[in-house]
């Protein structure tokens, strides 16, 4: 079983939701990056999503492109957060790690070497934004020999036979993003959130995490009541960008957040239970 | 006497590319984010079914003659021939087309397709501002909303195409992500339209982007070379002996190129801009130093770093100024039917006074990087040869960077 697999079921078992925060590696600078996953975990992480820099993140908004920019001025390369997990598994060796980044990166390294060194190193899942399953045979193939689960994405625009064919290249969780837009758009409509995970829990093995439009505890618990997985992004990113220069406070105001997201999700699931 | 043909040449027809799922070779594809495949599907399928539609290519064929001015005339230029003696060099003169390039067949079809699919609103990015002119034109014409994303360094370099297209009605929106050039205005066009999809029709404006772009704007562009084969073969009564175009993305190059592919007497040369030289690193030319990767929705060469990261580029045209190119060319390229070169800044600045003061007519400097290169072909060949040129754009947009880099102010 896959660490992102045994981490599901420890939550399913225990009754909780998955908290899944995104930082970019590298941002602000390369040597905050692994204190911050631990701080992370501390604060009540399950799953970690690191986000690979890339000059070009055609799906991200302007925080998130900041962040890229930033970690670009020290020439983060993929090479360097695959170091970056190796480093944070010499203190954990069980909080699943998920990278998420562009395809450009990988195909530069080589699919084979990708996976060869992530897997080494520990890195358990890899999301990779504009590589739809029409195009990723072939590294999927590369993910699977050596245990790292290929995450894909799952969209409000795609319809039921291309859920079915996402759901069965799948592993780890499938990411339903909650809107049309880019990362730290709008508030997202949980309503409609709802109704399309109830099609995709129809073709769906694995897990499904949200993401997209979550800002604070209050639409945390709101997805955790509907979904497997709450994944914040840009709120965290946002820690970082208010605070430059200030690494004691980015690590304070992310556990924060993370401290109170955490504690809405797990006051919302154990009221569904009494419910 | 029968032909015999190579096997590859029976299993792959050169005109018959990209496969169904937009791949030419290894290069094209899809690589978007997952909203976007559903909606660049059903593009596909709309696309599919005009192009066959008798109405809608009838209604393309009219604008194209009586509102853009086609076919564009086929020039002899004598005296240039003359002065380079060797080829015979004939101009296919785009340069006439209404808003004074190719690109205005390109938006034209798309914009028919945007309306008939219901969309209400047209995006497009752009670096010269070109395209940014050619779309807001089309979107006037026919009513439409029309955004267009341009770097804030390009902003700054066009003024006056900035100023022409609010003349049209379009907003034109400043980009200030990363180098803040023609790249990050396509970021950013993708970003609005993966939030506006319902409504929203992305005019790209060459032949990149996810399937099916690179062949919707091919066969947009492929007039160019359907025009100036029946010319050339009226004009000489046979085939040219070479076609020479320049390539940013390369939409002028494939629509040149394209009808003449199966041809295998007409040699293929597409000009990339080679900036300060290919070995100062500050250049735009992917196909002659670049390498595979995969941005912008497709597979094709790029201008890229160790790491994959995409680099800056430069060229005195900002029409060249990009990263990547079409994934037909990348294709092109690796069989060996066309050949890529590039000529620099200085060189294409010669080419563009020389056309001037011998022709009388101002190229675009995009078309400059074409003269240029003819101006070392031409003298290499026979006199009874012929060579068309791409004559893609005029160059009154260019006289405030050619007068500054004279020292000139207007």
């Amino acid at each position: 079983m896959s660490r992102i697999a045994e981490r599901f079921a420890a939550l399913q078992s225990a009754k909780r939701k998955a908290l899944i925060p995104f930082i970019t590696a590298g941002d602000p600078q390369p040597s905050l990056t692994v204190p911050l996953m631990h701080a992370m975990v501390e604060a009540g992480a399950d799953i970690l999503e690191l986000g690979v820099p890339f000059s070009d993140p055609m799906a991200e908004g302007p925080v998130i492109q900041a962040a890229c920019e930033r970690a670009l001025v020290h020439h983060v390369s993929l090479l360097q957060v695959i170091a970056m997990v190796q480093a944070f598994r010499k203190r954990d060796k069980d909080t699943p790690v998920v990278l998420m980044g562009y395809l450009n990166p990988v195909e530069i390294m080589g699919y084979r070497a990708f996976a060869q060194q992530a897997s080494a190193a520990g890195v358990d899942g890899l999301i990779t934004v504009d590589l739809p399953p029409e195009e990723a045979h072939d590294l999927v193939a590369e993910l699977k020999e050596v245990g790292i689960d290929p995450v894909f994405l799952v969209a409000p625009t795609s319809h039921d036979e291309r859920i079915k064919s996402i759901c069965e290249l799948d592993s780890g969780f499938v990411y339903y993003v909650s809107l049309k837009g880019v990362t730290g758009a709008h508030t997202l409509d949980i309503n409609a959130v709802k109704q399309k995970l109830s099609e995709i829990r129809k073709h769906a093995h694995t897990p499904i995490g949200v993401g997209f439009g979550i800002k604070d505890a209050t639409t945390a618990a709101q997805v955790a009541d509907i979904a497997d997985a709450v994944v914040v992004g840009s709120a965290v990113v946002k820690c970082v960008a208010e605070n430059i220069g200030h690494d004691d406070k980015i690590t304070d105001e992310i556990q924060n957040l993370l401290r109170s997201m955490r504690a809405a999700m797990d006051k919302q699931t154990a009221s569904a239970r009494v419910a | 006497m029968s032909t015999v043909m190579k096997p590859e040449a029976q299993t792959i027809k050169l005109g018959e590319m990209p496969d169904s799922r937009g791949h030419f070779g290894p290069y094209g594809g899809r690589f978007v984010a997952e909203t976007l495949m559903e909606p660049i599907e059903e593009l596909r399928q709309a696309y599919e079914r005009f192009r066959d539609d008798a109405d809608f290519q009838a209604e393309f064929d009219a604008d194209l003659k009586h509102y853009v001015g086609r076919p564009s005339p086929l020039y002899f230029a004598e005296r240039l021939s003359n002065k380079l003696g060797g080829a015979r060099i004939y101009l296919k003169r785009e340069d006439l087309n209404h808003t004074g390039a190719h690109k205005i067949n390109n938006t034209i079809g798309q914009a028919l397709v945007a309306r008939r699919m219901g969309k209400t609103r047209i995006i497009a990015e752009t670096g010269a501002g070109q395209h940014g002119v050619a779309s807001a034109t089309i979107a006037a014409r026919l009513g439409l909303e029309c955004v267009v994303y341009m770097g804030a360094e390009d902003i700054q370099r066009q003024a006056p195409n900035v100023y022409r297209m609010r003349l049209l009605g379009a907003e034109v929106v400043a980009v200030t992500s990363g180098s803040r050039t023609l790249k990050d205005a396509l970021n950013e066009a993708m970003r609005d339209w993966v939030t506006n999809v319902d409504d929203t029709f992305y005019i790209i404006g060459t032949v990149a982007g996810p399937h099916p772009y690179p062949m919707m704007v091919r066969d947009f562009q492929a007039i160019i070379g359907r025009e100036a084969r029946q010319q050339i073969q009226q004009l000489t009564g046979r085939l040219p002996d070479a076609l020479v175009a320049c390539v940013g993305g390369g939409s002028n190059a494939i629509g040149l190129f394209y009808p003449f592919l199966e041809d295998a007497g007409v040699a293929i040369y597409g000009v990339e801009a080679a900036g300060f030289g290919l070995d100062s690193g500050k250049h735009s030319a992917p196909l002659c130093v670049g390498k595979p990767g995969v941005l912008h929705g497709n597979r094709t060469y790029l201008m890229e770093d160790q790491d994959g990261q995409i680099i800056e580029t430069h060229s005195i045209s900002a029409g060249l100024d990009y990263p990547g190119v079409g994934p037909e060319h990348a294709w092109l390229k690796d069989i060996g039917r066309a050949e890529y070169v590039a000529v620099t800044d200085d060189e294409a600045m010669a080419g563009f006074h020389e056309l001037t003061r011998v022709e009388g007519i101002i190229p675009a400097l995009e078309s400059s990087h074409a003269l240029a290169y003819v101006s070392k072909l031409a003298p290499t060949m026979g006199k009874d040869q012929n060579i068309i040129v791409n004559l893609s754009g005029r160059g009154d947009k260019d006289i405030n960077t050619v007068a500054k880099l004279e020292g000139i102010t207007l």
